[in-house]
């Protein structure tokens, strides 16, 4: 499904990212861990195209990534979140997962102020099918408020609604979890699940391991910029390589 | 002690300067809320607005209501064009090297129209007959009323596009977070494109509408254009509505300004106000404080 193949990139010559090379499998959640500057965000930012790698290769069902500007990305199927948000604060949360739809109705400049009685069909569809993920998300009742007034819970919710309702072939999640308290990690947590079990394949960037560990049937392990393990939870769990860079780092700093 | 009809026709006069340098004001903000910027081309593609009025007019033989379509069509051209081939090819986004481009950009284009149409001053007709109206004791040029109307109009028309329409949910996206913009799938080059062309539209219309008022020239938009300049900032940089009413305020008190002293020092007084303005409330009347 998703090939990273010996993606490298540089930051003024300090190395962020050196010879990654990993799959994810197609219906499945892999989730990608480490420490902090390990290049996990680099890695996902270089999948979405918001940093071009240096070297290597990203390919995506056969189709090559890399070198197609950011906002082709959403038509071949790569959707995403953030893990500070990256939301539009002054629209109201029903304005930003309509603009989610972007890529099933992309407005031509003519089409969108003629007016045509197709085109104003399949806006009416866009905004059912907005108004249906924002319902999925318990989000109705705030459909119309700006997104600057929400609570950073439900920021995270309109994320992730606005990534989903487009309908991605590959989901790519940084942090999603991240200065969540344990209900909504918990509930984020089920809806991950969800997704898993309707046949997404996800990329997870996550600190919380309760969760990685839940959630993911496979397991990269990234440190100072290279993939130095993989493999199920079980086998991650017990890595003494993992364990030396990762956990024991961890309980160190603890 | 002016009169009552002395100060209805200082408020009409006031008004239709007002209305002019609110359309500047709008093709100001509209670009600087897609790219974060201040487009220096806005004052020439009022200019180029009334230059292709004056050719549609005598070069095409169009008759009035087509011509003027045709000049705001043109000048919208015009301003896309300005984004595709002069700003979009620098491939840069550092605010201040596209702004120098833009004033680059803006001694080209002045260049081109003193080539194309040349240095003298040439003069437009206004939109319908020039017999003027009276109305309470002061007497209104019917091209007055048109400039209100159809600057009412385009500001309709636009809040439509921004509130109503998916290109406009797109340009809203843009200007609120273009990193945000860009993930989703929205074509950050064609919205910036399109915001230029919009500014070329409002520019256009406001050199068309007003040229028949003043003279024609190459660089008629230049004054015209700083005026629109400063009224956006009256109303805080990139809010639309801010910059209608910063442009009508503008113009009232330049006119006000004209009836109480004298119209020498019409610009002196206004401009004044604006300092004052901005030294109480440096975000603009309707602009929000960063952060």
């Amino acid at each position: 499904m998703l090939r990273i193949e010996g993606i490298g990139k540089h930051f003024g010559g300090v190395p962020a990212l050196s010879d990654v090379t990993f799959r994810c499998r197609e219906g499945w959640t892999t989730a990608l861990i480490g420490p902090n500057g390990a290049g996990k965000s680099t890695l996902i930012n270089c999948i979405s195209g918001i940093l071009a790698p240096d070297t290597g290769q990203i390919h995506l069902q056969g189709l090559r990534l890399d070198g197609l500007p950011a906002h082709r990305r959403p038509f071949l199927g790569v959707g995403r979140t953030f893990q500070n948000l990256a939301l539009f604060p002054r629209l109201t949360v029903l304005e930003n997962v309509l603009c989610g739809l972007t890529p099933q109705g992309e407005p031509s400049m003519l089409r969108s102020l003629l007016r045509l009685p197709a085109t104003r069909h399949r806006e009416r569809l866009l905004r059912l099918k907005a108004l249906e993920m924002l319902d999925a998300f318990g989000l109705t009742d705030k459909s119309q408020w700006p997104v600057s007034i929400l609570s950073y819970g439900d920021r995270k919710r309109v994320e992730l609604a606005r990534a989903l309702v487009s309908e991605p072939r590959l989901l790519l999640l940084d942090e999603p979890v991240a200065g969540l308290n344990a209900e909504e990690t918990a509930r984020i947590g089920t809806e991950i699940r969800r997704l898993h079990g309707a046949g997404l394949t996800i990329l997870l960037v996550e600190h919380d391991m309760d969760l990685v560990m839940s959630v993911s049937d496979h397991i990269v392990v990234l440190d100072s910029g290279r993939a130095i393990a993989s493999g199920t939870p079980g086998q991650i769990r017990s890595d003494p390589r993992v364990i030396e860079a990762y956990l024991g780092r961890m309980s160190a700093t603890a | 002690m002016p009169t009552l009809s002395d100060l209805l026709q200082f408020l009409f006069a006031g008004l239709t300067n007002g209305a002019v340098y609110a359309l500047i004001a709008l093709g100001f903000c509209v670009v600087h809320n897609t790219m974060g910027i201040v487009n220096f081309t806005q004052v020439d593609l009022v200019s180029l607005g009334g230059m292709f009025l004056y050719s549609a007019l005598f070069l095409l033989g169009l008759p009035m209501p087509l011509a003027l379509l045709g000049a705001v069509a043109a000048s919208a051209l015009s301003g896309a064009l300005v984004e595709r081939l002069g700003i979009r090819p620098s491939r840069s986004d550092d605010h201040l090297v596209l702004i120098f481009l833009t004033i680059g950009l803006s001694v080209i284009l002045r260049g081109v129209m003193k080539l194309a149409w040349g240095k003298n001053r040439m003069a437009v007709p206004p939109l319908t007959a020039d017999e003027p109206i009276r109305l309470w004791g002061a007497t209104l040029l019917p091209q007055i009323l048109w400039i209100l109307l159809l600057t009412g109009g385009a500001v309709l028309i636009l809040a439509w596009v921004f509130r109503r329409t998916a290109l406009g949910l797109c340009m809203r996206g843009v200007a609120s977070n273009p990193a945000a913009a860009a993930i989703v799938g929205i074509d950050g080059g064609r919205i910036r494109m399109v915001s230029f062309a919009i500014a070329g539209g409002v520019g256009g219309l406001a050199g068309a509408l007003v040229t028949p008022i003043t003279t024609l020239s190459y660089d008629v938009g230049v004054l015209l254009g700083l005026k629109g300049f400063a009224a956006a900032i009256l109303g805080g940089f990139g809010s639309f509505v801010g910059a209608i009413a910063g442009g009508l305020l503008l113009g009232l008190l330049e006119s006000l300004a004209a009836a109480g002293l004298s119209s020498a020092y019409k610009e002196v007084i206004a401009f004044g106000i604006l300092l004052l303005v901005l030294f109480v409330r440096p975000t603009g009347l309707l602009g929000k404080r960063k952060g």
